[in-house]
This record gives structure tokens, C-alpha cells and sequence, in this order.
């Protein structure tokens, strides 16, 4: 590390392995639950755990965006950043709104909106907590050295994912306006703004790793960024299909969401091309590993399984199945969580100056964890895909169909298993890494 | 060969551009969109939302896919059966996946039973009907069994 409180980074990287693992958890206690095995159910219902899994997710990877702004940023601007205690007076408020949130969750205390089930008093305080991040890195930035490219299309992304949280804040009657605003924030998040967030810390992992010039990775960030909001904005029209809105949708929809996969593309290009040209790679083959993961699955997840059922003719049949689940969670995997685990594994030796760059557990953990998730995308797909043929094709009732299905879930649980072990071997490497030490600085 | 400034600019229009458009689609959709809507419809959506019922079932295809898709589930079911499920006081129990009981009041009984009615009659472009449709080739095979 190059500045002192860079180390910041350190304590919300912690929280996030803290929420994954809570994440993990509560996804099995869901797999179980269609297997039949739903012990659980009186303090746990199926909502809890569904509420808990999304939300956990959401924190984790929010709390390792802000992480890899704090580690980032700093390094860009050349400069400490700005009143690093207010940065860990952010991290701990933002742990105690979590910690009140996932509580409340078990006491039937939720908005029950998918992806938002935050209440609206909470919601404020996350809102408050988000404008103190943003000021401390604005202030951060503008007394630095260096204004580059990479910060800006950082620090743009996480400015607007705070800015589309608050349409999600606004309270309605109608079903339809709920929903219609609801993708505002998590569509618009999902396939616009996090895009820049992982366009910019992508952009920084090469410029690290492959030693290529920094115009040049930054000229083609510019052309994914570019193709994401060109095409995920009006995409946001393939959630407006079936809610009860105008026809136009299905059209613009239709036609901007299947473009939606060529910005996942070349941000897939822009990676392995970079990686073959640059002459001067960095030691941490693992940290190169996993950004070149994050680059290719997440094409895979978001664009290949997100244009499968995009189209409105083929989205009548999948709209609400479990094939959404199949694409949820390869896109979640291969954009949002490889991308927070690529910049963890790049910064951790350099924060703690053990310089731990290719080691067997490190490997073990990439592996396991990837091929776990393509074992359960597997089990979801089949299970999808026999869902949407008995009960929409066959017109079979939905309880009959979920028996007939339930088989899948026994896959889904192998796969899971072993998804979590390359996770717990990823923490045991986190932990074992120690902690963030100003000896690790550079000169 | 493309310039940095050159994709800058690509950025900046495409962004913009594309933004006009979206917030002028937004307008112009939502002008066709009911706001003000009867009152046990509104507290309906209410008790929907506080007891995320969502985490469970879909509505309107969006949710959670453990419990069935309610967005026709008074056509499909009939009103007495939803009640019933509603007011139980124990875990309703369809093929082995339980509920939770809210063993509600007719008050929020008939609140629900509104919103559902009012979900039920929107025009959804279809999809709706494709929840219940069976396909020709189905038919013909259900009829074989039968004879
Ligand atoms: C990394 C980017 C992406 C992530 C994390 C993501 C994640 C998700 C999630 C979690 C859902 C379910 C949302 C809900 O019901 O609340 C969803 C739905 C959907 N996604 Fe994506 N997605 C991504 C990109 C894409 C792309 C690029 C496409 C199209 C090419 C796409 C197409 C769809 C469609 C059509 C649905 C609606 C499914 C339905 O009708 O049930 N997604 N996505
Ligand atoms: C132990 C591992 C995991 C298990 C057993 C698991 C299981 C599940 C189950 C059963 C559901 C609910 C499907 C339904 O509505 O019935 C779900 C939803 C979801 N999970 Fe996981 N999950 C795991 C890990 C993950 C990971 C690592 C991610 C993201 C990187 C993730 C993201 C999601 C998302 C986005 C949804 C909502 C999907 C949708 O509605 O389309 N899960 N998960
Ligand atoms: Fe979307």
C-alpha cells in the first residue's frame, strides 16, 4: 500500500466476509426448506431466510465496493484520504443499520419488496451514512494529486447507486407504480451504475496486474460504460413486460435488453486482451485469476443466461420461475462477488505486507467456490427449465410441479456445499493474512 | 483508431440520449397508470408489503418462487378457499410447504381478497393467461389417459 489509510479498506472487507458467510447460511436453510426439511420454519420462515440471503448480499458487496473505494482512491488521487476517522465512523454505523435490519427481519419487521425490504426509518439512515461515504471520498479526491479516469467512473458509479436508492424510498397504493419504481433501483443498479463501480475497480486490477498503459485500459472503459448505459437504461423495459404498464415496453424492452449483453462482452475482451498484452505482470497470479473470472463469468451470467429469457417472447413462459433464479445467481457471482473477492485478493498483500501471491489454499478456494456455482446454476436450470415446461406448457397446478422438481434441490445442495468450502478457505486466507500494518507501506 | 476523447464523447451522448428517452417513456406510461385507487385495495397492498408475502410467493411474476404465483389466485381458487388460507390459525400445509398462519380478521380478510381482485383485472399483456394455459399437444395427451 502507498497511504496510511488505505488500511480503512481492511475493516469493510472484514464486514463483508462477515455477511457472506450469514449469506451462505441462510441459503441453505432455504435449499432444505424445498427439500422438505423446514425445521426451521417456526423462527425462520421461508421469507426470513429469502429477506436475509438478498440483503446480506447486497451489504456484502455494497460494504466491498466501499472498501476498494477507500483502498483505491486514496492510491489514485495520490493523497491520505481525507479524515479517515469519519471512514470508520461510516463502517460502524453502517454495521449497527445492518445489524437492526437482518434483527428485524425475524420479528416481522420488513417492507416486503423484493431487494428492498429495508424499513423506510432505516432507509434514512442508510441514506445518511452513504452521503457521509461520498463526501469523505469527493474531499478525498479533490485534494489529491491526480484526478484519473478510473477514479471518476468509480466515484460516478457509487454517487449514482446512492442517488437511484431514492426513487425504491417512495411509498405507493398501486402495485404497479411499486414495482414499476422498484427496478429503478434494482435494475438500474444491477445493469447500470455497479457496471461503472466494476468497470472502475477493473480498470485499476489492470493497470496493476498487466502493467498496460493507463490511457489505453481507460480509453476502453469508456466504450463499456458507454455500451452499459446505452443499452441498460431502456433495458430496464424487460421489468415492464408483464406489471400492468404501457405496450411500449415490450418493444424498447425487448430490443435495449438484448443489447444489455455486449457491454458484459467487452468488458470480457477488454480484459484478456489487456492481461496478453501486458509485458510486465504482476506476481499475484491469484488476484489475476480472479479479475480475469470476474470478466469472462460475468459475461456468462448477465449476458449469456440474462439474454436466454430477456425477450418478451420468451419471458411470458420464465417470468417468475426458477430460471430467474438460475441467472440471478451466476450474474450476482461472476460480475458483482468476483470482482469484490478480485480486489480483496490484490490488496491483502499489500495491506499486511504478507505476500501471499500463489499459494494452494488461495487456488483451492478460487476453484471450489466457481465450480460449486456452476453446480447449482446447473441445478436451478433444470430445475427451471422442467418448471416452466410442466406448469406453463403443461399447465400442471404449482404444488405438483415443486414435488416433481425437488429432486434438482438435492444438487443444489451439493453444489452449494462445495461453493462454501472454496468461501471458507477464502476466509481462513483473509484471516490468516493478519492485519493491516503501516509497515506494509511502500516507499 | 478510436481516441479516448472520442470515447468519451460515445459515453456522454449514448448516456444521455438514452436517459431523455427513458424518462420521457416513464411520463408518458405513468399518465396511463391508475394513482388513486379504492381504499381496501390500498390497505390490502399494506398488509401485503408488512408481512412480505413476497418473500414466499410472486405477484405479477416478481418474488420469491417457493409458494405459488398469486396473481390470479382468486380466479384460480375462488374467493372461500383464499379466505380460508388467510384466517388459518395453524401453518397451512399444501404439498408438505407450510405457510405462515396470520390467522387474520375479516377486516384485513376482505382488504387482501381486494387487492388480489384488483391485481386480477389489470391488463399484464398476457401473462396472466399463460399461468393456466396448456398446450395443444397437452390436450391430445390428457384425453389419450382419459379413454
Ligand atoms: C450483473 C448483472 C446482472 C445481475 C446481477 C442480474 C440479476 C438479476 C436478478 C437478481 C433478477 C431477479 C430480480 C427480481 O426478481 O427482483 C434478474 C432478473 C432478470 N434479469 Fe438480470 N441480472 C444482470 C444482468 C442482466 C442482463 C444483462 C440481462 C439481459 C440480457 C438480464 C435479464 C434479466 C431478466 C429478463 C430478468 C427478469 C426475470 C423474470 O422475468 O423473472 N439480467 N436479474
Ligand atoms: C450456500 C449457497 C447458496 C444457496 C444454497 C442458495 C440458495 C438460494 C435459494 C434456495 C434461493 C431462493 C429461490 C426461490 O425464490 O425459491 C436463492 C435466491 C437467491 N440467491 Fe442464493 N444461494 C446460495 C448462494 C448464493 C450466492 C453466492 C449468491 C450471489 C452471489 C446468491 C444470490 C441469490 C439471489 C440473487 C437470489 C434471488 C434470485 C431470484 O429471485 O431470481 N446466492 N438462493
Ligand atoms: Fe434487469
Amino acid at each position: 500500500m502507498k497511504y496510511k489509510t488505505q488500511k480503512v479498506a481492511y475493516w469493510f472487507w472484514a464486514l463483508s466476509m462477515l455477511l457472506l458467510t450469514i449469506q451462505l447460511t441462510y441459503g441453505f436453510i432455504m435449499g432444505f426448506a424445498r427439500l422438505g426439511y423446514d425445521g426451521l420454519h417456526q423462527w425462520i420462515p421461508f421469507n426470513t431466510a429469502h429477506t436475509v440471503h438478498l440483503n446480506t448480499l447486497v451489504v456484502w458487496l455494497l460494504a466491498g465496493f466501499m472498501g476498494a473505494a477507500y483502498y483505491i482512491i486514496p492510491e489514485e488521487a495520490e493523497t491520505e484520504l481525507w479524515k479517515p476517522k469519519l471512514a470508520y465512523l461510516q463502517l460502524i454505523a453502517l454495521t449497527l443499520v445492518g445489524v437492526a435490519a437482518l434483527a428485524g427481519y425475524h420479528f416481522n419487521i420488513w417492507e416486503g419488496r423484493k431487494f428492498l425490504e429495508i424499513p423506510r426509518e432505516l432507509d434514512w439512515l442508510v441514506a445518511i451514512d452513504v452521503i457521509l461515504f461520498l463526501v469523505i471520498l469527493l474531499m478525498t479526491i479533490l485534494k489529491g494529486k491526480k484526478k484519473s479516469t478510473t477514479v471518476w467512473v468509480l466515484y460516478g458509479g457509487l454517487a449514482g447507486a446512492a442517488v437511484l436508492y431514492l426513487p425504491g424510498m417512495i411509498s405507493f397504493d398501486s402495485q404497479v407504480l411499486d414495482s414499476f419504481f422498484r427496478w429503478w433501483v434494482v435494475h438500474l443498479w444491477v445493469e447500470g451504475v455497479w457496471e461503472l463501480i466494476m468497470g472502475g475497480i477493473l480498470a485499476f486490477l489492470l493497470i496493476k496486474l498487466t502493467g498496460v498503459d493507463r490511457e489505453v485500459i481507460e480509453k476502453w472503459l469508456y466504450v463499456v460504460i458507454g455500451l452499459t448505459f446505452l443499452s441498460g437504461i431502456l433495458g430496464t423495459g424487460h421489468h415492464y413486460y408483464y406489471i400492468g404498464v404501457n405496450k411500449i415496453w415490450l418493444i424498447v424492452g425487448g430490443i435495449f435488453s438484448s443489447l444489455e449483453p455486449l457491454a458484459f462482452l467487452a468488458m470480457t475482451l477488454w480484459a484478456l486482451s489487456m492481461y496478453r498484452k501486458g509485458e510486465k505482470k504482476h506476481p499475484n497470479k491469484l488476484a489475476i485469476t480472479w479479475t480475469l473470472a470476474a470478466a469472462i463469468i460475468s459475461f456468462l451470467g448477465a449476458g449469456v443466461l440474462g439474454l436466454a429469457h430477456t425477450l418478451p417472447q420468451t419471458n411470458l413462459y420464465t417470468h417468475g420461475t426458477l430460471v430467474t433464479a438460475m441467472h440471478g445467481h451466476l450474474a450476482f457471482w461472476g460480475a458483482y462477488a468476483s470482482i469484490v473477492l478480485a480486489i480483496i485478493t490484490y490488496a491483502m498483500p499489500n495491506l499486511t505486507g504478507r505476500k501471499l501471491y500463489d499459494h494452494p489454499r488461495g487456488r483451492l478456494a478460487f476453484w471450489l467456490s466457481n465450480i460449486g456455482i456452476f453446480i447449482m446454476v446447473s441445478a436451478f436450470a433444470a430445475a427451471g427449465v422442467a418448471q416452466v415446461y410442466l406448469e406453463r406448457i403443461l399447465g400442471y397446478d404449482f404444488g405438483q410441479v415443486q414435488n416433481e422438481i425437488k429432486v434438482h434441490f438435492w444438487v443444489l445442495i451439493i453444489g452449494a456445499t462445495i461453493l462454501s468450502t472454496g468461501i471458507i478457505l477464502y476466509i481462513i486466507d483473509f484471516v490468516k493474512y493478519g492485519l493491516p500494518t503501516d509497515e506494509a507501506l511502500e516507499a | 483508431m478510436l481516441t479516448k476523447q472520442q470515447a468519451k464523447i460515445f459515453f456522454l451522448v449514448g448516456t444521455f440520449v438514452t436517459f431523455a428517452i427513458f424518462i420521457g417513456l416513464t411520463i408518458y406510461s405513468l399518465q396511463q397508470v391508475q394513482t388513486r385507487l379504492p381504499e381496501d385495495v390500498a390497505r390490502g397492498k399494506h398488509i401485503w408489503e408488512k408481512n412480505n408475502c413476497m418473500g414466499c410467493h410472486t405477484i405479477m411474476g416478481e418474488g420469491a418462487y417457493y409458494a405459488p404465483e398469486l396473481t390470479n389466485v382468486i380466479e384460480r381458487r375462488g374467493e372461500p378457499f383464499v379466505r380460508g388460507v388467510l384466517q388459518a390459525k395453524k401453518p397451512w400445509q399444501p404439498n408438505g410447504r407450510k405457510m405462515v398462519a396470520y390467522g387474520m380478521n375479516e377486516q384485513d380478510t376482505n382488504d387482501m381478497i381486494a387487492f388480489f381482485k384488483w391485481i386480477g383485472n389489470l391488463d399484464l399483456n398476457g401473462f396472466e393467461k399463460v399461468d393456466r394455459k396448456v398446450s395443444p399437444l397437452a390436450v391430445d395427451h390428457m384425453k389419450d389417459n382419459v379413454e
